[in-house]
């Protein structure tokens, strides 16, 4: 559903809060959830000036909804990924807890990035749900089931079958796929590894903590060494809790290579839906062949294919020549019209085809240049580390010098 | 020269060092402790420039003392380079002679005051019907006198070293004798012969039998000549002998020392200083354990950190664009690695001995107060220690501390790197 007259002037979206509400689940049961609030404004040109023009509170839930429905909507489409539902990843010191306020709070950002994704997408931002997502607040759950998408969503069943047996895929998909699926290995082993060696850099700090304290008891009872001591002891401090935001900072980080794992999929979702048209192509093209040989046999009178008509014919003896004409027309009929839906299909291949590489390649763009920056500034991040480092080191030592 | 007089009632040493009592025992400790025994490398720093500030606390003021000062900046330059000398450097495959070694050893301390050198190296392993166990090769190169050549090889057990060290404690009863590594590590693997166990041991030996010969008293002490010198069978054959002449000696010669001097009752000063061993001691320990763990966390973190960098690579193999960029942070993990290694060996060699010693120093310190009641002594001995341990360990610490931020230097230099190269892309 797309409507051109969605203006497209800058806006500015944000989700910035999020609010604990309890409320009443389907089966009205008590039940508590995180409510985020987005705010839209729509910047004039100008004056440059912001206007705040919608602010409405929605759930994780109804993200999830407006997803769904743009991957049936836009199979074509590499569909941004949602923040994880639950914690993953997590080393000692994060929180399962998806109450926990500092899990909340990535997941806020996660979700501001998301709809800032969709929005700046060419296509997607056209789309009129997702415009009433920011706009509607009432109702909009009922709008988006009314459009039926969850009908037109390809069963799984569906989906699986066609990647097992279809011939023919776009070679491009097929490397697409084993792009996607290594992607995907690769960052949640990071991810993973990172998470341990995190769990260990905050071990290795905070046990320099004890140090500090030890250091001012053994202060009391020093004459020449207790200031160099307590002193030290107070660095030793620092250091043991610098690395809180060391860490909290890297898992900014940690999101920014999440959203790419989980774009794995969003890729693979494309290459499973070309998969799916390549076959229907081909299980039409199939059938049309199949018809056509029928034709011709039943019109030579040569049988080569067993077919239950034939079975049913020496069976209870032979049809009628108008019988046999009459069967003849149908075929005919159903021939030219599979002809068509072939064309047709054909067309719509090739059509998919087309569109969804175009987005791969903006995607493919997109990924590097995110990437790139993610790594630059996690260099970043361990530069400013060892810089802190340093300085707590090199006083330390300077009070060690002078004990 | 004077072996009788070495017993715990007059600390009258060789000659050179005969200053009168008081001074003597600080001046002279002082500058014992502060050398490091020849090459005994990281361990040594002369910490004693500040130990002046210590003694003029205490109203005693000689010439000797006086002198130390203008050798404190030299005596600190020197204990820089000494943490950068290598423990082994008195191999024999380095000229031999002591002269020629006093020389070698740059330090501008008094010349004549180093004459007795010793390694301890070359860990092997004897097995015999009965047992397994470890001997080290002792080498002693020495100039005194009374030292029948000037050079000395022989190989001694743990044991021996435990019966050397008894036979110093009962020549000298109120000394602090240098402490001994213990004898197995209760935490861990009791392993005997493992290597790590074995290099460590034969360091702190190393250390016991320089302290020793460091110390204005003790290193006159015939056992430990005797220790130093005697070939196998005359060794153990002496060992057997009973407490010999010279221990009936000590023992009645300390027992009279006790009727003599009788026990001084300083209750103020006594519970003063059993107090602050009572509080070091604890605070060393916990020190010790603190660091121990930090040890621990540091390897278990480069272990995570050794699979965190191949990853990238591995993940550089799918991607075109990103290829070298995640290569170069692979390249600086690992090098983030190489310079977490050289942080834990710097660690383990300096810092981790260190505190150890001091943890036996101090556990040592506590019996002795109970034993010894205060003697003057003891006292000072436990004043010179005291102020000069700190020192030292204070710069051992200074070593550790800047191997940190070398360490951190050296990640910043890569990680700055790092930034360029993206940069440039």
């Amino acid at each position: 559903m797309t409507e051109n007259n969605f203006s497209l002037k800058k806006i500015e979206i944000s989700v910035s809060e999020a609010e604990k509400r309890t409320g009443r689940n389907a089966m009205n049961m008590q039940e508590t959830y995180t409510a985020y609030l987005i705010e839209t404004r729509s910047v004039e040109h100008s004056d440059g000036q912001s206007v705040l023009t919608d602010s409405l509170w929605r759930r994780y839930s109804e993200f999830e909804l407006l997803r769904n429905y743009l991957l049936v909507y836009y199979p074509h489409i590499v569909v941004p990924p949602l923040p994880e539902k639950r914690a993953e990843f997590v080393w000692h010191k994060l929180s399962a807890d998806n109450m926990d306020p500092d899990f909340v709070e990535r997941r806020r950002i996660g979700l501001e990035n998301f709809l800032l994704r969709v929005a700046s997408h060419p296509i997607l931002c056209r789309d009129k749900i997702f415009y009433l997502f920011l706009t509607q607040e009432g109702n909009w759950k009922e709008t988006v089931n009314e459009t039926g998408f969850q009908l037109k969503a390809d069963s799984r069943l569906k989906a699986l079958n066609a990647t097992f047996r279809v011939k023919n895929p776009d070679k491009r998909f097929i490397e697409l796929k084993h792009y996607s699926d290594e992607l995907q290995s690769v960052i949640s082993h990071l991810l993973r590894v990172r998470a341990r060696v995190a769990d260990r850099l905050y071990g290795v700090y905070k046990v320099h903590g004890n140090y500090g304290r030890v250091f001012s008891e053994w202060s009391a009872i020093e004459k020449e060494m207790g200031d160099g001591l307590q002193s030290a002891g107070h660095h030793m401090d620092v250091y043991a809790a610098s690395i809180d935001d060391i860490l909290e900072d890297e898992e900014h980080y940690a999101d920014q290579l999440k959203e790419y794992l989980f774009y794995a999929e969003a890729l693979r979702a494309v290459c499973r839906k070309h998969e799916l048209t390549q076959y229907d192509l081909e299980t039409a093209a199939q059938d049309l062949a199949a018809k056509k040989q029928q034709c011709e046999e039943l019109a030579t009178g040569t049988v080569r294919t067993f077919s239950l008509k034939g079975m049913t014919t020496k069976l209870f003896g032979q049809e009628t020549p108008e019988q046999r004409e009459a069967r003849i027309k149908m075929l005919e009929e159903q021939i030219k019209e599979g002809e068509q839906q072939l064309k047709s299909k054909n067309l719509e291949g090739r059509e998919f085809v087309k569109n969804a590489w175009a987005d791969i390649e903006r995607f493919k763009e997109q990924k590097n240049h995110d990437l790139k920056e993610a790594l630059i500034s996690y260099a970043v991040m361990q530069i400013s580390m060892c810089k802190k480092g340093i300085q707590v080191w090199t006083n330390a030592k300077e009070c060690f010098s002078k004990m | 020269m004077g072996k009788l007089g070495e017993t715990g009632l007059a600390a009258t040493a060789g000659p050179a060092r005969t200053l009168g009592m008081e001074g003597e025992c600080r001046a002279s400790q002082a500058r014992s402790w502060g050398l490091p025994a020849g090459g005994a490398g990281g361990e040594s720093p002369g910490g004693d420039a500040p130990l002046s500030g210590s003694i003029s606390s205490s109203a005693l003021l000689q010439a000797e003392v006086l002198d130390l000062d203008e050798d404190e900046d030299d005596l600190e330059v020197f204990s820089k380079d000494a943490s950068l000398m290598d423990m082994n450097s008195f191999s024999p495959l380095m000229p031999t002679s002591p002269l020629s070694m006093i020389n070698q050893v740059k330090f501008e301390d008094e010349p004549d005051l180093k004459d007795l050198f010793i390694t301890v190296d070359e860990p092997e392993s004897h097995v015999t019907t009965i047992e397994t166990f470890i001997t080290y090769r002792i080498i002693t190169k020495t100039s005194r006198g009374e030292f029948d050549s000037s050079e000395f090889e022989v190989r001694r057990r743990y044991q021996d070293f435990l019966w050397l060290k008894e036979k110093l404690e009962e020549a000298h009863p109120t000394l602090v004798i240098p402490p001994l590594p213990e004898k197995f590590i209760v935490k861990g693997m009791v392993e005997r012969f493992n290597d790590d166990f074995i290099e460590t041991r034969r360091k702190a030996l190393h250390r016991f039998l320089n302290r020793v010969a460091d110390h204005p008293t003790l290193t006159f002490n015939e056992e430990f000549k005797i220790f130093l010198t005697a070939q196998a069978w005359e060794f153990s054959s002496h060992k057997k002998q009973g407490p010999g002449l010279l221990s009936r000696m000590g023992q009645s010669v300390r027992a009279v020392a006790l009727s003599m001097r009788g026990v001084k009752s300083r209750p103020e000063e006594f519970m003063e200083m059993n107090n602050f061993i009572e509080i070091f001691s604890q605070k060393i320990n916990l020190i010790d354990k603190i660091s121990q763990r930090i040890y621990k966390e540091e390897r278990e973190y480069l272990d995570e950190m050794k699979e965190y960098g191949p990853i990238h690579i591995l993940w550089s193999a799918s991607e075109e664009d990103l290829a070298d960029t995640l290569k170069s942070v692979a390249s600086c993990i690992d090098k983030c690695c190489k310079a977490t290694e050289k942080r834990m060996s710097g660690f383990s060699e300096a810092l981790l001995p260190v505190v150890h010693e001091y943890v036996l120093y101090s556990e040592m310190l506590m019996l002795t107060e109970e034993i010894g009641k205060l003697e003057d002594k003891v006292e000072c001995a436990n004043n010179a220690l005291k102020a000069d341990w700190e020192r030292w360990k204070q710069n051992m610490q200074n070593d550790i501390k800047s191997a940190f931020t070398n360490m951190a230097e050296e990640n910043i230099l890569y990680y700055e790197q790092q930034d360029v190269s993206f940069t440039e892309h």
